[in-house]
């Protein structure tokens, strides 16, 4: 499955992902507010499957989860970025939205056609026709991946009786 | 193996005899700070669908702090939704409206030097001026703290940043955060700030504790200060006795670096950041005569007892210039309490100042003393993104306390030096 890249540049914060404004509203409503400040027609038209392509320390800012889950409301498939801020790439793995550190990010312009394999670590211009190969998620952290994300994982765990 | 005190930290609490940087890591946590915000309200529906309680009430720290005082019914909700949390599994160190929590763990000495803790909050770094290792996570990550009392980091390499010298009146812990943001940039990803040098120790944790704060803006893991005396001194002080190994967690001497910096204190002039990203800054010189609408005083690094201090100093016998206004929310209730007994407070009304209640307030847009459109602030605060304080057009210039006091005299960004008998 592929879609389309939305572009960003450097150092987008989570304030703009999740403004504080709309922090006591519901996932719905924030997330029609997510990245408004700097692209408002983003929320409104992003579709399922479409990827953000962002430049160095993406998400960098708050612990506010709602910056990730933002992106998972709008089912973006990946987000491609030479570097995270360091709560957001952890929250986006716990909720399973794939991140992955993408150096050649300023090759891709808005509205490229990308698809992304997160396992493998490739990535696919089909409007350019390139591609790219990029580091996996962190083995250490695959039982947890796999498992879909935090939620399940912990379910798995519960059951498997490993925390008690 | 020579060792940095993050490094035997995260040993320790990996229950590893080995660990590399790079290397990720599992942790048990002695301490997980909960708040309002990103606790309860998130960590307790999940809770439900697990079917599982709390690993150790004993070891969870609670506080109100982002919706203090409920503006409107929804931050009512969210208060009442915590409050019910603390009851339902006996959180006993539950603070409600009692300031922000990063203060609570320091005012009641929770922090010990080598714990390895936890916060829901990313300024939760604020704790590593007692010598431990705190780092902030998402909801998502304490909801599994919380179930399993561990969680995931990979080791950390450290940057050494040494500040030798004294300061210069009107130059403070804040200015370096500033100085550092432009100079080292916010993405500092898999690093601790690790803070010494004479400037350093000569500081009390209030001021340590700004360093450690705004390692957050740095984007760095966390920030974290060697413990000394003035560390057990103020456990003692919040009444909790320092551990008997307290003192012993330091850096080896020859504990391996990712980077070592020098800085000399005595050259550094007060700091501005300008919109919109703390790494915007610049000596206040370049800033000078921006005018202004509002000085907000605020938040976890900035409006803490010596910050009040320091306002105050600036505004004793001046006025806050009509058409101006300064807006004061201390940090805790404590520091409200210490203020109104030592006359701070009154040497900051009669100037005109407006005192706000204790709570995060305008820092993130959730209080009192938002921003309209095309306004201008300077504050105390450690964030000035766009839209943090309020509306996306508004301008936030981030400063000390003592240069917000200054421009809210003046109307203006100007160097407090030359309000404090010191000029540059
Ligand atoms: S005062 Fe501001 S920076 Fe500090 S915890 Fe509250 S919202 Fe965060």
């Amino acid at each position: 499955m592929s879609g389309k890249a939305w572009v960003f540049g450097d150092a987008v914060n989570t304030d703009v992902m999740a403004p504080g404004l709309y922090f006591k509203s519901s996932m719905e409503e924030m997330a029609a507010h997510c990245m408004e400040a700097l692209d408002p027609a983003f929320a409104k038209r992003v579709k399922p499957g479409d990827l953000v392509v962002a430049g160095e320390s993406f998400g960098v800012g708050s612990a506010r989860e709602q910056a990730a889950l933002a992106f998972k409301h709008h089912q973006i498939a990946a987000i491609l970025a030479p570097s995270f801020g360091r709560i957001f790439y952890r929250n986006a793995l716990n909720f399973g939205v794939p991140v992955l550190r993408f150096p050649a990010y300023a090759e891709v312009q808005a509205g490229d056609e990308l698809s992304v394999d997160p396992i493998a670590g490739s990535v696919i211009n089909h409007t350019q026709n390139k591609h790219y190969l990029v580091d996996p998620i962190p083995d250490y952290l695959m039982g947890m991946v796999n498992a879909g994300g935090l939620m399940p994982w912990l379910k798995q765990r519960l059951a498997a009786g490993e925390i008690v | 193996m020579a060792l940095t005190i993050t490094e035997k930290i995260v040993r320790n609490a990996s229950g590893r005899s080995d660990c590399r940087p790079g290397e990720i890591v599992t942790c048990r946590v002695d301490l997980a700070l909960l708040l309002d915000s990103g606790g309860p309200r998130r960590i307790w529906p999940r809770l439900k669908e697990l079917g599982v309680g709390v690993w150790d009430p004993e070891r969870i720290v609670l506080c109100t702090d982002h919706f203090v005082p409920a503006v409107d019914t929804a931050s009512a909700a969210i208060l009442k939704l915590t409050r019910e949390f603390a009851a339902e599994f006996g959180i006993n160190k539950f603070f409600d409206m009692q300031g922000i929590g990063h203060l609570m763990l320091a005012e009641q000495g929770f922090l010990q030097p080598g714990m390895f803790a936890c916060g829901g909050d990313s300024h939760s770094t604020h704790g590593g001026a007692f010598g431990c290792y705190i780092s902030g996570f998402g909801a998502i990550e304490m909801t599994g703290v919380t179930v399993t009392g561990e969680i995931w980091v990979p080791v950390p390499e450290t940057v050494r940043i040494n500040w030798e010298g004294e300061f210069q009146h009107g130059v403070v812990a804040k200015d370096i955060m500033l100085k550092l943001c432009r100079e080292l940039g916010m993405n500092n990803g898999g690093v601790v700030m690790e803070y010494g040098g004479s400037t350093v120790r000569a500081m009390d944790m209030q001021e340590r504790a700004v360093l450690c704060n705004m390692a957050a803006e740095l984007g760095a893991e966390t920030g974290i200060v060697e413990p000394d005396e003035v560390t057990l001194q103020a456990l003692r002080d919040a009444g909790q006795q320092p551990a008997a190994d307290a003192i012993e967690w330091c850096s080896d001497p020859d504990a391996v670096y990712k980077t070592r910096l020098d800085f000399s204190s005595a050259e550094l002039e007060p700091q501005v950041a300008a919109p919109h990203a703390p790494s915007n800054s610049g000596p206040v010189g370049d800033y000078r005569g921006t005018k202004i609408n509002q000085a907000y005083v605020g938040s976890c690094v900035g409006a803490k007892l010596s910050d009040l201090h320091m306002v105050a100093e600036v505004l004793r016998g001046r006025k806050v210039k009509p058409g101006t206004r300064l807006m004061v929310a201390p940090a805790s209730a404590r520091v409200m309490t210490a203020a109104a007994a030592d006359g701070t407070l009154a040497v900051i009304t009669q100037a005109g100042g407006i005192m706000l209640p204790t709570g995060c307030g305008a820092c993130a847009a959730l209080g009192a003393g938002i921003l309209a459109e095309d306004e201008v602030c300077v504050s105390t605060t450690n964030r000035n993104f766009k839209g943090r304080m309020g509306a996306n057009s508004a301008s936030v210039y981030l400063a000390s306390p003592y240069s917000v006091a200054a421009a809210s005299v003046a109307g203006e960004l100007v160097d407090p030096r030359e309000m404090l008998g010191s000029p540059p």
